[in-house]
């Protein structure tokens, strides 16, 4: 039987500081209420400097739950449709309603080629998630989903925060049971990573964790690009990114992320394909 | 004489409209063992008319003092649980337990500041790990129980730090009666608390047991299920679950529980093994279950996903 730790530095007076804070977070999400419109207003702006941003029609799509399941990782599926003359070489992913919204870039090596880019975001309020593509010529194209975050249990926060911590910049890497050379397959990358957003708790030390995340995900097969991934705290923990490859026979994918404290994991994966047709 | 009975009028209308609320101000209670008192919430999500009473909670009665276990979802039942207290004994409220963070079990801490600013008591007592995830969310759930409940009752809610943290195991003494806490690993959330009063076997295990309202996975699946398979092996003549009647036999209780989330686990794993997605899961894994758990729509989906991403690091 430990003894019991008493905590001296939290009683009553602590409390009434907390609740402050608390209520501080919940004017900012009552101010989040405004219109999407005009959220969105803001945020092109800010992002693209008042640049024209069109609807995107067929070029891109966009997939999202109406509803947050769990507001900590709602999954988001984009997927592009380049022409014959135009490429998309960029998709940049937003949770309109995000303290901080811009919550991945993803850069494609093949723009020319159809791709599909799956990951999983947290989701603060009811919401816009936006994806805007970067075409070859030089528009900027917007597709959009409305996300109704869930009830009250879920929140964006960490499960197991001392596994997140435990387990940092661990990689994983998914294929498909058969992949045969020349054919695109899709592939899964998993990062272990907390993420941490600047909102949750120090619980031995008693402070708010700096936010700390994964920032850049660069992914190359047999020494080129595949894809490069900027991304922010609005990704979930342990990100996780879907990506289109189109594999030889003999190959070897490498990953490098770097996260916001300069730390760098790297991993590396051979695949074995059949011989194509 | 037309005055007086006037007033006497007006005290009646007085008395009327006092004694109802006096009467819903004491929160019902089931003696489930002797000195032991449980209220079961209502199998429902929390809302302006239960005003987050949607969880158990309850206290045990010593020879010097009471413990008070889990405190209700709002400030208003948490009053009226110290309303219930103090219909039965004058004794003391020495310690407000909290079984976990999640607001059904926590927000009526409240109502149990004031004796703690007057007296020094009680302690507010939480595994190591309660306030972290409490401060990690408390902006939610404030924000949720303002949109739910609305904002007089908002405006009572106090997030409450425990004064005493457990890190492994605490007894409390009540007078003749010794009451054991003991902090259990990530399973229902990071800091389930478990509490045993050894004079009559009872077990109070928190939101680690569910009972007819659908679970809420927050934690681990698989520590939840592995932590089961220690707890079966307790001692406990009976159990006080989180969510469910007010006492039931152990450990027939956690029969429905293990069994649906094994099938998270069996129905998550089948889908990643076929490299499907968070989505098919969701619309899949434990459907046969609906029809025995209240509230599972509101659930499933969500323990879905988090196991979903649970299970991918195995």
């Amino acid at each position: 039987m430990t003894t019991p730790q008493r905590s001296l530095g939290l009683r009553a007076g602590t409390g009434m500081a907390l609740v402050g804070a608390a209520w501080l977070c919940l004017g900012a999400g009552t101010a989040l209420a405004a219109p999407q419109d005009e959220r969105w207003d803001m945020l092109r702006d800010m992002y693209f400097s008042g640049r024209a941003v069109e609807d995107a029609g067929p070029l891109l799509s966009l997939e999202a739950p109406t509803r947050a399941n769990d507001a900590a990782l709602v999954p988001i599926r984009i997927a592009t449709a380049p022409g014959a003359d135009v490429q998309v070489n960029a998709v940049h992913l937003i949770v309109d309603q995000n303290p901080v919204p811009m919550a991945a870039t993803f850069r494609f090596a093949e723009g020319g080629s159809p791709q599909s880019v799956e990951t999983r975001v947290r989701v603060n309020a009811y919401t816009n998630v936006t994806a805007v593509a970067e075409t070859s010529d030089g528009r900027l194209l917007r597709t959009v989903r409305f996300v109704k975050a869930s009830g009250g249990c879920s929140a964006p926060a960490l499960k197991n925060a001392q596994l997140a911590v435990a387990r940092m910049g661990k990689m994983k890497l998914n294929l498909p049971d058969t992949i045969v050379a020349g054919k695109p397959v899709t592939a899964q990358l998993l990062i272990s990573h907390p993420n941490y957003t600047g909102m949750q708790y120090d619980q031995l030390n008693y402070y708010f964790i700096p936010a700390h995340y994964v920032k850049t995900i660069d992914i190359r097969y047999n020494g080129t690009p595949v894809l490069s991934v900027q991304s922010d705290i609005s990704l979930s923990e342990d990100p996780s990114v879907h990506f289109s490859l189109v594999p030889d026979e003999q190959g070897t994918l490498e990953v490098t992320a770097e996260d916001s404290n300069g730390r760098v994991f790297k991993d590396s994966w051979p695949i074995k394909a059949l011989p194509g047709s | 004489m037309a005055g007086a009975t006037l007033l006497g009028v007006w005290l009646l209308g007085v008395w009327l409209a006092w004694a109802p609320s006096a009467a819903a101000d004491t929160l019902p209670v089931t003696e489930v063992a002797p000195g032991v008192f449980v209220h079961a919430g209502l199998h429902e999500e929390t809302d302006a008319a239960n005003a987050g009473d949607i969880a158990n909670c309850g206290f045990i009665v010593g020879d010097d003092a009471v413990a008070v276990i889990d405190t209700g979802g709002s400030p208003a039942v948490g009053r009226r649980l110290r309303e219930a207290i103090r219909a039965r004994t004058n004794r003391p409220i020495r310690y407000v337990v909290n079984t976990h963070m999640h607001p059904d079990h926590a927000l009526g801490n409240a109502a149990f500041l004031a004796d703690q600013l007057e007296a020094g008591q009680p302690d507010f007592v939480a595994h190591r790990n309660f306030q972290a995830a409490l401060m990690g969310r408390g902006s939610h759930y404030l924000h949720a129980f303002d949109a739910a409940v609305g904002p007089e009752a908002a405006a009572e809610v106090r997030i409450v730090p425990p004064t005493v943290t457990v890190a492994d195991r605490l007894e409390l003494d009540l007078g003749r009666r010794v009451v054991e806490l003991v902090a259990r690993p990530v399973a229902h959330t990071d800091n389930d608390l478990t509490v045993f009063d050894r004079q009559t076997a009872t077990l109070w295990t928190g939101d680690l047991l569910f009972m007819e309202r659908a679970p809420a996975i927050d934690g681990s699946v698989l520590g939840w299920l592995r932590l089961l398979d220690g707890l079966a092996a307790e001692p406990a003549a009976r159990v006080v679950p989180g969510h469910g009647p007010p006492s039931a036999p152990w450990p027939e209780a956690a029969t429905d529980l293990r069994r649906y989330l094994d099938r998270v686990v069996t129905g998550v794993r089948a889908i990643q093994s076929a490299h499907g997605t968070i989505q098919q899961a969701v619309d899949t894994v434990a459907a046969d279950e609906a029809p025995r758990w209240r509230l599972f729509d509101a659930y499933n989906p969500r323990n879905v996903t988090a196991a979903f991403a649970e299970l991918e690091w195995e």
